[in-house]
């Protein structure tokens, strides 16, 4: 499943591949078809996965897809990068006896890749229209999630969106080697087919826009903002170039087309636990890098990254270092202090050494942009919303990575988005 | 070591897995790579008088299940399409080159004595052969033509055919029953009738095996028409049991030889059918699924059970659950049975639960237990049906055990709830 670190491959070639016709035979025919089954409570956006995948095994792959995007409409965006390994098929009990979960994942994928490959009519149809106009700032995951079923359910929606593209993290943030041939804005595509949806490109809030008049222009407004700062380091040197931070390396390589790779150092260091540290660690050995070193300044079992990311970095060439804090960084490379764990403290060693760097990318967080959410509460970095997913204004709610409902990730944003846009919908419709 | 040397009607075979009359054995080169394998015999695929039939192309369809494995087979195919004495001459080469084989032939013709007999006459001439089958069962084009099961389905018919052949050669006689009747026990009783020596069954079960949804026709598709055709394989096993065991516990046919047909894919299969009252098996459709190869199984696996249980040959095995095949009638009706399920083997897949909530008897409740969900049985309302059982993917997690109730035996005749005792007794 992983590329040997020893192969070249195209840095933009799918790590994971599509699984072949008789595969996704073989793996359906594992799943047992459990009764309020464990994958489906441990999926953040409850896809009905027995069903889904008894579908595919009797060759019904629309309806498999149907059942999937009925839940989650990037689901074919989620059975590429969610870690499964946490969530569903964690869950799965075929881990019980044979410590083999069916492979959720990969069975979403190739039901949801059947249908963007046939030219069919969309699978959902758009109520009535309610007249309602709703206002949805940001086209990422949360966004279009709630935006799409905010149309489903007869809504007109306009869509702002400060970058060039739409999909948010999925079109910026993800590795290729996760998203292949374009596929965020195909997903884009589909879900905007569902019609009553225009979205506003290069509109940040902020800048030219705010969340006061937007109030006032629309029924209702969703905050799908995400987390556009990013944490420093606060240490010597950060501002050095070659240091740069971890999104806006994997922004840059996303964007860059695989006639004209972006340039790696020969040798890159990435600070960071999470899977964004692990994403840009591999996707820079991917793109040629000699030596790749992720380094954390807690343990394995610290990381966000889950143990099957690590162990993908690994296989793919990536050195782990662990109880490594960043201390300075110069024109050769980056000092490291050594740390440890004393009663669940992090205590320095005072011991130090020398990595040479060319390139360094920082992973170790993002932040809430508050500037524009002024009138917002916010706490813990998040903006705060109730049960319903509004926020402490009046007629506006928020999902995603901006508010606390969960991980920080693309299927906690859809599923976000999702509750939020039929909190909107009882409130338009009461 | 086991002995699992076989004798049927006088037919000696070193194991008693033989080929059953079908493609497998339509020719010196395929009979030849049996017994190469290691298969104790054949019934070479049905001879008829020349001139020979004429198969169409497309003969086979199948019944898959999700995972494309094969649980039954269909054949519009006929008898032997080679004329007689290529055939008479390849049998006379592979006898003399596998003498302990047992060599059976197959033959089927029209309801005319001469034609059967002077059939059986030409086979018999070859010196060659241990034993003739009357093939009086196949479902498809042969019965059109007054053949196959047009005879089968006749007991009065059965009994003469079998009369004609016996009296034109002194070779065993096995005589082939279809399923496609209402009681196994006519024909069987007009071959013991006519002087059979044994009987085989099961033949094809007559069927359409699946529809093309595109061809919108029956499988096999020939130019866009199919026809019903001869069903067999593991889905059939239980159907040939029935009737293996009908015969068995007959007292008209009981002690009256079988070769047992139908399904047998495997060792246990065989111990199956042997255990009813066979006394050797016929295997096709798993040949034809996976090669001839899989009989070394077939005869360790049978070897290493026999001597796991001590029988030391297939006389001490052959009929030993044919006692325990009664009516419904003489079942014990104080018999109680209850589903025990074990946790630690539970993978808390939930499937007991929501087959017998939805469709059976509400017997099985859901704690919420540390971290997963914990399943038991509500004895006061679990009937011992053992449908749990059957769809739990955990072998051994769900268990049927009889419950100590201190009744004794009791059958529904001597029931007092059956309202015909009661009439009875007035």
């Amino acid at each position: 499943m992983t590329l040997n670190a020893d192969i070249p491959a195209s840095p933009y070639a799918d790590l994971t591949p599509p699984l072949t016709a008789v595969q996704a035979l073989a793996e359906s025919n594992r799943c047992l078809f459990c009764y309020d089954a464990a994958c489906v409570r441990a999926c953040p956006t409850g896809i009905d996965i027995p069903s889904f995948i008894r579908s595919i095994a009797t060759g019904n792959l629309k309806g498999a897809a149907t059942t999937i995007l009925s839940d989650n409409i990037m689901g074919g965006t989620c059975a590429r990068v969610c870690p499964t390994e946490t969530l569903c098929e964690q869950a799965c009990v075929r881990n019980t006896a044979e410590e083999r979960p069916v492979a959720i994942g990969r069975l979403q994928r190739h039901a949801t890749d059947h249908l963007f490959a046939r030219k069919g009519p969309h699978p959902f149809a758009r109520a009535a229209s309610t007249g309602k106009r709703v206002a949805v700032v940001g086209a990422g995951p949360a966004g279009l999630s709630c935006a799409h079923r905010l149309a489903t359910l007869g809504h007109e929606v306009t869509v702002y969106e400060a970058k060039p593209k739409s999909g948010g993290l999925n079109e910026y943030g993800l590795a290729p080697y996760k998203m292949a041939d374009d596929f965020a804005q195909r997903e884009v595509a589909f879900i905007l087919e569902i019609g009553g949806i225009t979205i506003e490109h290069g509109r940040r809030l902020g800048a030219d826009l705010s969340l006061e008049t937007l109030r006032a222009e629309f029924d209702a407004v969703f905050l799908g903002v995400g987390l556009g700062g990013n944490n420093l380091l606060n240490i010597p040197g950060e501002e050095r170039d070659g240091v740069e931070n971890a999104t806006a390396f994997i922004e840059r390589v996303r964007q860059a087309t695989p006639d004209a790779p972006v340039a790696v150092g020969r040798s890159v260091v990435v600070i960071g636990g999470g899977n964004t540290a692990i994403d840009a660690a591999i996707q820079a050995k991917r793109l040629g890098a000699e030596d790749v070193t992720l380094v954390y300044r807690r343990g394995r079992g610290q990381m966000g990254a889950t143990a099957w990311e690590q162990e993908l970095a690994q296989t793919n060439g990536v050195v782990l270092k662990t109880f490594a804090a960043p201390v300075a960084i110069d024109a050769q490379g980056i000092t490291l202090e050594r740390t440890r764990l004393e009663d669940g403290k992090l205590v320095s060693t005072g011991e130090r050494y020398s990595l040479p760097a060319a390139m360094i990318l920082k992973a170790v967080g993002q932040t809430l942009a508050r500037e524009a959410l002024d009138g917002l509460t916010i706490a813990g970095g998040k903006i705060v919303i109730d049960d319903d997913h509004r926020a402490s204004l009046d007629t506006v709610y928020a999902g995603g990575d901006c508010v606390a409902s969960g991980e920080d990730l693309t299927v906690q944003s859809v599923q976000d988005g999702k509750l939020a846009a039929l909190a909107i919908h009882r409130h338009l419709t009461a | 070591m086991a002995d699992l040397r076989s004798t049927i009607a006088g037919i000696r075979s070193p194991n008693p897995f033989w080929l059953a009359s079908a493609p497998p054995t339509d020719k010196l080169t395929n009979v030849v790579r049996a017994f190469q394998a290691g298969w104790g015999g054949v019934v070479w695929k049905t001879l008829g008088e020349d001139p020979p039939v004429v198969n169409v192309s497309s003969r086979y369809g199948a019944h898959l299940d999700n995972e494309r494995k094969l649980i039954g087979l269909n054949n519009i195919e006929l008898i032997s399409d080679r004329p007689l004495e290529v055939n008479l001459q390849e049998i006379i080469q592979v006898k003399r080159d596998w003498p302990d084989r047992a060599m059976v032939v197959s033959l089927m013709a029209r309801i005319e004595e001469e034609a059967w007999a002077g059939l059986a006459r030409r086979i018999a001439a070859t010196g060659a052969v241990d034993g003739l089958e009357l093939n009086l069962g196949c479902p498809h084009g042969m019965c059109e033509r007054g053949m196959g099961s047009a005879i089968g389905q006749v007991p009065e018919m059965v009994e003469q055919v079998t009369r004609w052949v016996k009296n034109a050669t002194n070779l065993p006689v096995i005589v082939k029953l279809t399923p496609n009747i209402t009681n196994i026990l006519w024909s069987a009783e007009a071959a013991k009738r006519g002087g059979a020596d044994a009987v085989s069954l099961i033949n094809t079960v007559n069927s359409i095996v699946a529809v093309d949804l595109d061809a919108m026709a029956p499988t096999p598709v020939v130019d866009g028409k199919g026809s019903h055709g001869g069903y067999c394989g593991p889905a059939v096993k239980p159907i040939a049991l029935n009737m293996v065991a009908e015969i068995a516990r007959n007292p008209d046919t009981a002690g009256l030889p079988v070769s047992g047909i139908g399904g047998v894919t495997n060792w246990r299969d065989a111990a199956e059918f042997l255990a009813l009252g066979a006394t050797n098996v016929q295997v096709c459709t798993a040949a034809m699924t996976f090669g001839f190869k899989i009989v070394e199984d077939m005869i360790s696996g049978l070897s290493n059970w026999m001597d796991d249980k001590g029988y030391a040959n297939l006389d001490q095995l052959s009929g030993r659950a044919v006692r325990n095949v009664v009516n419904w009638n003489d079942l014990n009706m104080n018999f109680s049975t209850k589903a025990v399920i074990d946790p630690a083997l539970c993978i808390d897949c939930g499937r007991c639960h929501i087959v017998c909530e939805d469709t059976s008897h509400q017997a099985i409740r859901i704690d919420q237990g540390e971290g997963r969900r914990i399943f038991t049985v509500v004895n006061e309302e679990c009937v011992g049906c053992n449908l749990c059982s059957h769809v739990c993917p955990v072998p051994d997690c769900i268990t049927m055990q009889p419950e100590e109730n201190g009744l004794p035996p009791m059958t529904w005749p001597n029931d007092p709830r059956n309202p015909m005792r009661a009439a009875a007794a007035e």
